[in-house]
């Protein structure tokens, strides 16, 4: 059974192929990518170091989001496309909760952050379970950092934060969160496909072509026009 | 020699589109999932909109089109996509799904420019014959463009302002009608008896150039002052004149450059060409000049993925390919592909 995993819901790109639970293949790179013009060469490269035709994918995994719009959206697209014409299943996977997986800690809260803009922020709280899998404690979400950090501190529970959002507000995380606030090795803030992979394992195919990226966010176009409405936004 | 069997993908506005053509001129399927409905309730096209719904039809829309032809992946040459202009977003939601597609069968893939795809899809429809002047004219372009052969390309002129659609939307909007505007006015002005006098931006001696910024200011100036009259606009007498100044000064200067150049034929493009107006009037000068004139049928005039697989099996003969790399290419500028002939 081979599984290729694609991530670039954010600035960071990894690309993985998995066979029978072992590890062919991975590129991972933290810089800004251009992931239009550099996703599709990276899976092209990861069956060529893996000597491995396209037809002979058994599964796909992809990085839903939420995220930048954009790296959401291109991933999306490669594996829908790649789902669809290799007639293989499509599993999508959060974003949030494949930066989490990152931490093996058991029964600690972990809370994957991806920087939102102005104050804001995507985030989840998952924790590792006695059995190994990560349970997720609270949805993914589109939310103020400040009052995200409010409801942990009330909750007097260590948190250890991870994502590039984590490294981008790390002085305010001390600040608020104090000796609760714990921060990931920097080689965890980084999405890994192999990871992704292993918990794509663990849950349920998507409808291929319906299967679109989870923005967590409607558009403002959208919003405005809901306003204008008489409509309430979400 | 063998049939050529291209699949075409077009995402660079509001239309999810694919099609099949067989040697490049023969329509095998051409599916078109418009967003039209969506976009209408913000008045024109919010990208961050249009690449969410490219999202969600990109692959029906690719399995119809081969469903369609009657073809699987393996019948098929190549893969090509709009690479640009166009919006980003959009843009790159066809030319991902049209890389991960050619390298999951094996294709090659090649990029193509939405404006040639354009001008290409004559060989849908009646062929072309070379050396030729088109006339592109859309919401994003105004150009005059001279091919000696198959894919060639040379400016010859340009809005240095507007577009021509972008002019007509506008006008459209100042006169109180829906978007787009520009199927409206064509109608109004078709129904008016009457037509206000506006001026013809003709610029320099000899130039083939456009400008319509002076004529949109000249329609919002004549509303504005017919309202502090205190006077109900005749908006069909402005979509009237409006219309007349603007196809006034396209087929004149198309006449010129046709003649100029010498050409065998004429060929209007984009998604102003579908304006009846426009179409008459070119046609009648083109038929007093003894000049081939030739414009596709509505569902080739405006945005269309048969129109991509084209242009895009000229290019494929050509030898013309992309790789993975490929990118959506927004401000990216016409540029024959055929070799320089001696
Ligand atoms: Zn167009």
């Amino acid at each position: 059974m081979i599984w290729l995993g694609l991530d670039t819901a954010n600035a960071p790109l990894s690309a993985a192929l998995v066979k029978d639970g072992e590890l062919l293949v991975e590129l991972n790179s933290a810089m800004g990518l251009n992931h239009s013009a550099g996703a599709m060469p990276a899976v092209e490269e990861l069956f060529k170091r893996a000597g491995i035709r396209p037809a002979e994918l058994d599964a796909i995994a992809v990085s839903e989001g939420p995220g930048s719009y954009t790296g959401v959206r291109i991933g999306v697209t490669i594996a829908k496309t790649l789902a669809w014409t290799l007639d293989k299943p499509l599993t999508g996977v959060s974003s949030l909760r494949v930066l989490a997986s990152n931490i093996f800690t058991y029964g600690v809260t972990i809370c994957p952050l991806i920087d939102a803009r102005r104050g804001n922020v995507y985030a989840g709280l998952y924790r590792r379970g006695e059995d190994g899998k990560l349970e997720c404690l609270m949805e993914d979400r589109h939310m103020a950092l400040s009052d995200l950090l409010m409801q942990l501190k009330k909750q007097r529970n260590p948190v250890v934060f991870v994502g590039e959002g984590a490294r981008k507000h790390e002085e305010l995380l001390k600040e608020m969160l104090g000796e609760l606030g714990r921060r990931a090795h920097f080689t965890q803030d980084l999405p890994r496909a192999s990871l992704l992979i292993t918990e794509a394992m663990q849950a349920e195919t998507s409808a291929v072509h319906s299967f679109v990226p989870e923005y967590r966010r409607i558009t403002e176009a959208e919003a405005n026009w809901q306003k204008a409405n008489g409509k309430e936004a979400e | 020699m063998n049939d050529i069997h291209i699949l075409g993908i077009e995402t660079s506005c509001d239309e999810t589109a694919a099609s099949v053509v067989k040697n490049g001129c023969e329509i095998l399927s051409n599916v078109v999932a418009s967003q039209i409905d969506n976009q209408k309730k913000f008045g024109g096209v919010v990208p961050e909109v249009a690449s969410r719904l490219h999202v969600e039809q990109i692959t029906l829309v690719i399995e119809e089109a081969l469903e369609q032809a009657g073809l699987s992946p393996d019948a098929l040459d190549a893969v090509a996509v709009t690479e640009g202009p166009g919006l980003v977003g959009a843009l790159l939601i066809g030319v991902n799904a049209a890389k991960a597609f050619a390298f999951a069968n094996g294709l090659p893939i090649i990029g193509v420019h939405h404006i040639a795809g354009h001008v290409y899809a004559n060989r849908l429809d009646s062929g072309m014959e070379f050396p030729l002047v088109a006339l592109i004219i859309s919401g994003g372009h105004t150009e005059l463009v001279y091919m000696e052969q198959d894919g060639s390309f040379e400016l010859i002129g340009e809005t240095r302002d507007d577009a021509a659609g972008e002019a007509y939307d506008k006008v459209a909007r100042v006169l109180g009608l829906p978007y787009p505007g520009g199927p409206h006015i064509d109608r109004l002005a078709h129904e008016s008896e009457g037509a206000v006098e506006f001026p013809r931006a003709r610029l320099e001696e000899g130039s083939f150039d456009f400008s319509f910024s002076g004529l949109k200011s000249a329609v919002i100036n004549h509303v504005h002052n017919v309202r502090q009259k205190g006077q109900e606009i005749d908006t069909a007498s402005v979509a009237a004149g409006f219309q007349e100044s603007v196809i006034d000064v396209v087929v004149e200067k198309t006449v010129r450059a046709a003649k100029e150049k010498g050409v065998r034929q004429v060929i209007a493009a984009g998604g102003v060409s579908a304006n009846k107006g426009l179409r008459a009037a070119l046609g009648k000068a083109m038929e007093r000049e003894g000049i081939r004139f030739s414009v596709p049928p509505l569902n080739l005039c405006t945005d269309n993925a048969a129109m991509i697989a084209a242009a895009g099996t000229s290019m494929f003969k050509a030898g013309v390919r992309s790789d993975m790399a490929l990118n959506g290419r927004p401000g990216m500028e016409l540029q024959s592909w055929a070799k320089k002939s001696i």
